[in-house]
């Protein structure tokens, strides 16, 4: 059987089994790389603009959305030569607020769907759900796999799923959260991860943020490894987007570290990755404000939407 | 009319058979009393060269069966020692010893035999360890034969040197190549006999008879015998020996014991003919790894 | 309806970097660390001229610059300090409680850490390695295993069941270049817990960390002659190798040179520990967790610029998986950065020595004269220094002298198997037996392998790992004794 791409499509069961020592080692020396002086206010502002700035609590409303919509497109403007964010990040009902927001800034709108987070619901309302949010103007779409299914070995089911996901989708792009933390073994998020890429996800991402642990960098290698893999196989790019638990600058520039030398430069544009956080966009904020005047911050100084 | 005895000939033991030589030649050591043992055989390089072929064959085998088996052979190896008392205690006699030496000899080889049968299944379990490491890793060391042992057996006794030095180098999975004592050579054949009945199998212990100064060159520097257990005090025959065992490295023990003594039999005998090897491997979860449990 | 768009030229104010991004330099300061422009002689706890006063330049290597004058001593300089521990041994050292022992090394070790940077910095200017190595493998692991031996000292007894032990006198120790400091640990620590004195030479091209931990030792208050270090080339090694007075030699370095040790010390009462070459055989099944097993395979050949005596410099890829696990060690090398080792961000240093280049280009010559296809890493090379590009040799068979003899250079030769019993026959097929890796997700596969490879340390799922607490040591030609652990201490006394 092939897939969309025309690519046979794989027996799952044989993805590559992942040692997790080995990974962590690996974690390790990224986390040694020393980025300062220009690389580093390159990396802050980089990892600024892949940022999708989101929210999804069950108390969103308007006013909450379009005070974030506003932070996206202007987030320190005291502060000259800064990008903006590269998305902002919603439910489906709070698309077409957020889409007027934003109008004209070139920041994106993403909507979670199929019955985030938990992706508990039949497929025909996972089906509407994405539908509703990409009729409403989303750009992107992040989607949930089922992974009770997954865990029940229902790998077709999987896929299909998120064959269909796709389809829906029409231009939006469809992000796959595999919701890592739920997954429990780096065999599974590799497995998952081709899964996802070969039933024609556009991006690959860790977490909906509600499950601990969430995008612990070696989830997130372990993406990235599935990621090249794949680009090697098909030729097609596939995006990655940690979410969750990416808190403060330090980390951001090890994720970034972790994808140059893992699927090299080409990936490190917020087209190709994305970091989903809220609190991140304040640190990054501060440490470029900190580079530009010497003196280390305070958060006050800083809006917190 | 008298009848008349059938005389025993020595031969060589190879591979777990009995051949003379390939070179055709004898010699005829003399007792105290000017009586010829017999004709033994004079090897040559070229046994040397069979013998460790014999023994490098017989490896893989020995060092992979279980210590349990090897510990059951070892055991029946004592039993048809003491099987064969009266004959080993005529030869030691024979040799020139008193009887009352050459049987409390006899005994000390079976004894020392019963000895090593028992370390078999215990060595590696008292000097095995495993090592706390500080990464993620499991990390043990374990005990493994060395390979081919060129045994040089003493120049005291005709069979305690033997069975002193050769039961702890096979009860550690090795092989061996025996040089017998020059000059007291019978029971090391019958010794050899002993073993063909032992269900060792062929080619773990090879002994070869015949002139020390000839046979030490082609066994010490045989590049495929890894190590060199000499059961003598001549200083000159140990430096020789370890200067030939530059070449591939051989480790070379030299032992100047008295083997009567209950303290020249010990667990470091086996030890001195293994390798130590150190095995790592990652664990999930553990050391460096982050958990909450 | 939503708009179509194209997510391309999407975002308006995009950060400028969306271009690529490369890391700026990070250099590591070399203030703060305190490099004399001349050493003496460490001898009975003073610092002594060479009674030839001559003197050797150490360079380093990346840069080719000068960075100390070091004294080059002759036998007369190791009789001297052969004395000075012998003295030290029958009049302090051997009288000194085990537990008063173990302090000793205890402080030495807390004196190492404080000083740590200080070690890796001159470790990296001296020998090329990079300075994430020296700080994150050479120097920790040197003070972990001073820390591991102290606590030996006074608990010998429980080492070996039912012997009596005793120390043996004076320790001759004679170090490689390729990890100076660490190997100057692995020495030091375990003569010093088992109450022996030492003599040790440092390597000519690597001497400075030694001499460093020569300065601690002497801070430390260790009784003077207790430890004694003597620079120089192989005559003064070979001077301690030949001294009658020295009761055990110590070596690590090439065969050949283990092999004239050897023959130097024959009908001598020298006990000797022989850790020498290799040409480790890594060993990467089908179902292997495939990039892990890469980046062993990078870690294995790459570590230290490949001057790993069990570096594994022979990789064996089983054919169904072999061009997939080569396209990706392709990938995966030519991210790595080579250049200034000073650069906290390099993978990959200067070769030690310009004429250990000229030995590993001598190599990369021999393998394409035999026809072996030759890939690097398609990086630029500083212009001063010595430096050698990552290297893999393709379709090289057995007999090729790139799979026999040791390069120790960043050169992996790479071979294909079909079956576990052709490559245990073809990893077992060399006179060396140091070490081994063997990579596959199945347990019972693993354990075939483990026992069957003729080695010392085998690694299993992983490759390069060291520990204080593990045996390090050889089978065959790859030299016999071992180092670190309970193992370790046998070399250094006598057992009755």
């Amino acid at each position: 059987m092939k897939d969309k791409g025309g690519f046979e499509i794989p027996d799952f069961t044989k993805s590559p089994t992942i040692d997790k020592v080995g990974v962590e080692e690996r974690v390790a020396r990224f986390q040694t790389r020393s980025i300062k002086n220009e690389s580093k206010m390159q990396g802050l502002k980089l990892a600024l603009n892949m940022i999708d700035l989101t929210t999804l609590e069950g108390k969103d409303t308007p006013g909450k959305v379009r005070q974030m919509c506003y932070k996206a497109m202007h987030l320190h403007d005291m502060q000259s030569g800064l990008p903006t964010v590269a998305a902002v990040c919603v439910y489906p009902t709070m698309v077409r607020v957020a889409k007027n927001e934003v109008k004209g800034s070139g920041v994106k709108v993403a909507s979670v769907s199929t019955a985030f987070p938990s992706g508990q619901a039949p497929r025909d309302i996972k089906i509407r759900d994405t539908k509703f949010a990409v009729d409403e103007g989303a750009d992107e779409i992040d989607m949930v796999i089922s992974r009770g299914r997954f865990l029940s070995g229902d790998y077709n089911f999987v896929f299909d799923e998120i064959a269909t996901i796709k389809e829906a989708c029409g231009h939006a792009r469809l992000k796959v959260i595999l919701e890592t933390g739920e997954l429990a073994t780096l065999d599974n998020v590799r497995r998952a991860s081709d899964i996802a890429m070969h039933a024609g996800a556009d991006f690959i991402k860790t977490s909906t943020g509600k499950i601990q642990p969430a995008a612990t960098m070696q989830v997130t290698y372990t993406m990235l490894e599935a990621i090249r893999d794949f680009h090697l196989l098909t030729g097609r790019m596939v995006g990655m987007k940690p979410a969750g638990g990416i808190s403060n600058s330090k980390l951001a520039l090890h994720n970034l570290v972790m994808v140059k030398e893992t699927l090299g430069n080409d990936w490190l544009s917020n087209e190709w990755f994305r970091f989903g956080a809220s609190s991140l966009a304040n640190d990054l904020l501060m440490q470029i404000m900190k580079a530009e005047t010497g003196f280390y911050q305070s958060s006050d100084y800083f809006s917190i939407d | 009319m008298e009848r008349l005895e059938v005389l025993k000939t020595y031969k060589i033991y190879i591979g777990g058979k009995f051949p003379r030589t390939e070179s055709g030649r004898y010699y005829s050591p003399k007792n105290a009393k000017g009586e010829a043992l017999g004709n033994i055989c004079l090897s040559s390089r070229k046994d040397v060269r069979n013998a460790v072929v014999a023994a490098r064959k017989a490896f893989g085998d020995w060092s992979e069966r279980s210590a349990f088996n090897r510990s059951q052979i070892l055991y029946r190896m004592a039993e048809m020692l003491e099987g064969r008392r009266a004959q080993f205690v005529d030869e030691l006699v024979f040799q020139g010893a008193k009887k009352a030496n050459a049987e409390k000899e006899l005994n000390m080889a079976i004894d020392r035999l019963i000895y090593y049968a028992g370390w078999c299944d215990k060595y590696v379990q008292v000097l095995s360890s495993v090592n706390p490491v500080s990464s993620a890793h499991f990390n043990f060391s374990t005990y493994e034969a060395t390979g081919v042992v060129g045994v040089i057996a003493g120049e005291k006794t005709s069979l305690l040197d033997l069975v002193s030095i050769v039961a702890p180098v096979i009860a550690g999975g090795n092989t061996c190549v025996v040089i017998a004592n020059e000059h007291l050579p019978l029971c090391a054949v019958t010794f050899a006999e002993v073993l063909n009945s032992s269900d060792l199998p062929g080619g773990v212990v090879n002994i070869l008879t015949g002139k020390l100064n000839e046979l030490l060159a082609p066994l010490s520097t045989h590049m495929d015998v890894n190590a060199i257990a000499y059961a003598g005090s001549d200083a000159d025959t140990k430096k020789t020996l370890q200067l030939n065992s530059v070449e591939n490295l051989k480790r070379v023990r030299a032992y100047d014991m008295n083997w009567f003594d209950e303290k020249s039999q010990d667990l470091y005998m086996i030890s001195d003919f293994q390798e130590v090897k150190t095995t790592w491997h990652p664990i999930e979860n553990i050391g460096g790894a982050s958990s909450s449990y | 309806m939503a708009k179509k768009q194209t997510p391309s030229k999407a975002t308006a104010k995009t950060s400028q970097a969306s271009k690529g991004w490369d890391y700026s330099p990070s250099l590591e300061s070399t203030s703060h660390v305190d490099l004399k422009k001349q050493y003496n002689l460490y001898i009975n706890g003073e610092w002594v001229k060479p009674s030839s006063n001559k003197y050797f330049k150490t360079i380093n290597p990346a840069t080719e610059e000068v960075l100390a004058e070091v004294a080059y001593a002759n036998d007369k300089d190791v009789d001297r300090a052969v004395k000075a521990a012998r003295k030290a041994y029958t009049e302090v050292w051997s009288k000194t409680s085990p537990s008063e022992r173990a302090k000793y090394i205890y402080r030495i070790a807390r004196l190492m850490q404080e000083r740590a940077r200080e070690f890796s910095v001159i470790e990296s200017l001296d020998a090329g390695k990079t300075i994430r190595e020296s700080r994150d493998v050479d120097v920790p692991l040197a003070c972990n295993h001073f820390f591991y031996y102290a606590g030996w000292a006074d608990k010998l007894e429980y080492a070996f069941p039912n012997r009596k032990i005793e120390s043996l006198g004076v320790a001759g120790q004679i170090i490689p270049w390729n990890f100076p400091l660490l190997m100057a640990a692995w020495k030091i620590a375990p003569a010093l817990a088992t109450g022996n004195c030492v003599v040790l030479k440092p390597a000519e091209t690597t001497p400075l960390t030694a001499l460093k931990l020569a300065e601690i030792i002497h801070d430390s208050g260790l009784p003077p002659g207790v430890v004694n270090i003597v620079t120089g080339y192989g005559d003064t090694g070979a001077a301690i190798v030949n001294h009658p007075d020295v009761d055990k030699i110590a070596f690590t370095g090439s065969t050949g040179v283990g092999k004239i040790i050897q023959k130097a010390i024959a009908g001598t009462n020298k006990k000797a520990t022989l850790e020498l070459g290799g040409k480790s055989a890594n060993i990467i099944m089908d179902d292997a967790p495939i990039d892990q097993a890469v980046e062993g395979i990078i870690n294995g050949i790459f570590f230290n610029q490949g001057h790993v005596c069990c570096a594994g410099s022979r990789l064996f890829v089983q054919e169904g998986i072999a061009d997939k696990v080569i396209e990706k060690l392709k990938h995966r090398m030519n991210s790595l950065i080579i250049g200034d080792p000073m650069d906290k961000n390099t993978d990959i240093g200067a070769i030690n020595s310009k004429e250990q280049l000229d030995v590993i280009n001598g190599y990369l010559k021999i393998g394409k004269a035999e026809g072996a296809e030759m890939y690097q890493s398609p990086c630029d090379l500083p212009r001063n220094g010595y430096y050698c590009r990552p290297t893999l040799f393709l379709n090289v068979a057995q007999s090729s002298r790139l799979v026999q003899e040791e390069i120790f250079g960043p050169v992996l030769a790479i071979q294909t198997f079909r079956t576990v019993d052709e490559v245990i026959q073809k990893a077992n097929n060399t006179p060396f037996g140091l070490a081994a890796g063997v990579w596959t997700d199945k347990g019972s596969r693993i354990f075939n392998l483990t026992t069957k490879l003729r080695a010392g340390v085998v690694w299993a799922n992983t490759y390069n790992k060291f520990d204080p607490a593990s045996p390090f040591g050889g089978y065959k030609e790859s030299g016999f004794g071992r180092e670190g652990g309970l193992h370790g201490l046998e070399g250094y006394l006598k057992l009755s």
